[in-house]
């Protein structure tokens, strides 16, 4: 037997940084974008934009300012995060600018870089100022008022605005603004501080009916009362997709909180019940039910507002796509209403083909699945449902605009998130990554050294 | 530019974006099984790093794999290389145990000089060597198992 010194032996393998991996990807990125800014030259006029290297430069000096934060403030932090939303943000930046090209009057990407550089910002900020994510356990309540708040601020008088039938704007001087964008982080916060503290008796009172765990009827209040809010957004602002949103969001938070799958069952059948009673009652809601159903109608594609132009041209793009797509700056996205904010998508699948949006979607599904990691690898309650809420908002958000555009599930208006033109969703989702990339790197942190040698007082620092 | 061009930019485009999907899976993939990426902390094998085609090939005598031969994961096969092996039941060890008696983390064994050494980590119920339990690092002789809660691992060639 040796009594060879072992103090150094190897200690337990820990989670790496991975700031190598990191880089790498985050330049492949970047590399991505600019070969499909070029690509869009070379399909609409046989040469690359003068362009491509101001917003490519643009788009990589924004990047690794932000990895140099990421880097100081949270160098545990996921290493994945930040490459697969340049990656996203920069495919928008891109579209959007193919979609400028046709003339197409509301797209921008100098305005679209220019907020990527101020969601940058608010990720840095996020990141420095936010130390510490559970500080924002202890503001549950106040994100809760404050979500709410901010639903309703497009219904007061004077700053309320209503565009294409839909009051979700705020407009403040020269500056609109939607302010469901925000309240809906504000709200997944609030569920996830709330459903800390109430998660036992949502979760173990109550009794067996059959197969199922049904929950005690005055513990439903909760859902009721998200229930009721949802609705309210739905029929006072005609927002079918915040209010899908929220409440799916909710109903998801509270199955990861009690693992009881009766409370995903009862949000079910509330909200399908709510919509279709929504729908009797309500003609904008009825007018989506239709256009879903029977798109096809000359009725219902001729009508001014709500028709299914939008839907129906959508479809034929990505029809034209099929596998391989026309290739970019070779379809047709002008025909499209909208095609640069709610309608990205089908245009994305029109150059770039099924092969492409499926690359895209991909894209979406590791953010996701980063952030369930997040999650699992999470050591305090509140964080395994905050990432998990945030996570599956972002996974929602997806599926809903991307069923809509393909017409699995009614239309509802939504942004695709980091592809879409517009700011408010821009800055809301950068924020949404840093709180994940700030929750990765507390989660990912390894632990303290265990204590090796008896006799020794171990200092722990945190 | 001709038809052709733009065709094969089209192909060339959607490769290069499945191949950033695969590359980040890749890196997930490296995360997952983490001790390949884990930074090796002993510095002592460090001079005699073998040159590049020879992957750190075992000497006659000395062991190749760790097998487990009783408890839950029978069978389960470790080949061994440079790399520290961690046993216990934190998600982040090489031989991950869901086992009441075992502790999160359990005893670790690693090569030095030519033998592998295995350390108890602290746990809770002990680990044992043959029958002996291990309180300091021992170098564990081929064939002979060790007794981690149900868990009996040994090394062979």
């Amino acid at each position: 037997m040796t009594t060879a010194p072992v103090a150094e032996a190897p200690a337990v393998p820990m989670t790496a940084k991975r700031r190598g991996a990191q880089l790498v990807m985050l330049a492949f990125a970047i590399v991505v974008v600019m070969g499909a800014y070029a690509s869009v030259g070379l399909g609409i006029d046989g040469q690359i934009p003068s362009g491509t290297f101001t917003y490519g430069l643009g788009l990589a000096v924004l990047m690794f300012a932000a990895y140099g934060v990421l880097a100081k403030w949270a160098p545990w932090a996921d290493p994945l995060l930040l490459p697969l939303v340049t990656l996203l943000n920069g495919i928008g930046l891109v579209f959007i600018y193919r979609i400028e090209q046709t003339g197409q009057a509301g797209a921008s990407a100098t305005n679209q870089l220019m907020w990527t550089a101020l969601g940058v910002v608010m990720f840095s900020a996020t990141l420095i100022v936010l130390k510490d994510h559970r500080t924002l356990q202890r503001l549950t309540y106040t994100m809760g008022a404050l979500g709410l708040l901010l639903l309703v601020m497009p219904l007061l008088p004077i700053i309320g605005e209503d565009v294409n039938g839909a009051s979700i704007w705020i407009k403040i001087g020269p500056l609109t603004y939607q302010p469901a964008e925000m309240a809906k982080m504000a709200l997944v916060i609030f569920f996830a501080g709330y459903l800390v503290a109430k998660r036992d008796v949502l979760a173990l009172a109550g009794r067996r009916l059959f197969f199922i765990d049904l929950p005690r009827v005055r513990d439903l209040g909760p859902v009721l009362i998200t229930w009721g809010l949802s609705l309210g957004v739905l029929v006072l602002q005609k927002d079918l997709g915040s209010s899908l949103l929220v409440f799916g969001t909710f109903i998801a938070m509270l199955y990861i909180a009690t693992q009881r799958t009766s409370w995903v069952l009862i949000g079910v059948l509330l909200f399908v019940g709510g919509a279709v009673l929504a729908g009797q009652l309500f003609g904008h809601v009825q007018d989506r039910f239709e256009v879903w159903l029977d798109p096809g109608n000359p009725e219902f594609y001729n009508r001014e507002l709500g028709g299914s132009e939008q839907l129906m041209q959508g479809l034929f793009a990505m029809g034209s796509g099929g596998i391989l797509g026309t290739g970019l700056g070779q379809g047709f996205p002008r025909e499209i209403p909208l095609s640069f904010s709610d309608f990205i998508i089908a245009v994305v699948g029109e150059e770039l083909g099924l092969t492409g949006l499926m690359a895209l979607l991909m894209v979406y599904a590791l953010i996701v699945e980063r952030g369930l990691r997040t999650a699992l690898a999470a050591r305090d309650p509140f964080t395994k449902l905050l990432a998990g809420g945030l996570s599956f908002l972002l996974a929602w958000q997806v599926f809903i605009i991307v069923g809509g555009v393909t017409r699995l599930i009614p239309l509802t208006g939504l942004v695709t998130p980091f592809l879409s033109a517009g700011g408010s969703a821009l800055l809301t989702n950068w924020i949404l990554i840093a709180l994940l990339v700030r929750m990765s790197d507390a989660a990912r942190r390894p632990p303290p050294q265990a204590i090796q040698n008896e006799g020794l007082t171990q200092v722990f620092t945190r | 530019m001709s038809e052709l061009a733009l065709l094969l930019i089209r192909l060339a485009f959607l490769a290069v974006l499945w191949f950033f999907v695969i590359a980040a899976v890749g890196v997930i993939r490296t995360d997952l099984f983490g001790p390949r990426t884990a930074p090796s902390a002993n510095p002592r094998k460090l001079p005699t790093k073998p040159a590049k085609n020879i992957p750190a090939k075992p000497k006659r005598g000395e062991p190749r794999q760790m097998v487990v031969t009783g408890g839950p994961l029978q069978g389960t096969i470790i080949n061994l290389t440079e790399q520290p092996i961690t046993i216990g039941r934190a998600t982040d060890s090489t031989l991950v145990l869901s086992d009441d008696y075992a502790s999160s983390r359990h005893a670790q064994l690693f090569p030095q000089d030519g033998q592998w050494i295995v350390e108890d980590l602290g746990s809770t119920n002990g680990t044992y060597l043959d029958r002996s339990k291990v309180t300091r690092p021992t170098p564990v002789p081929l064939g002979t198992p060790i007794r981690i809660g149900k868990t009996v691992i040994e090394l062979r060639k």
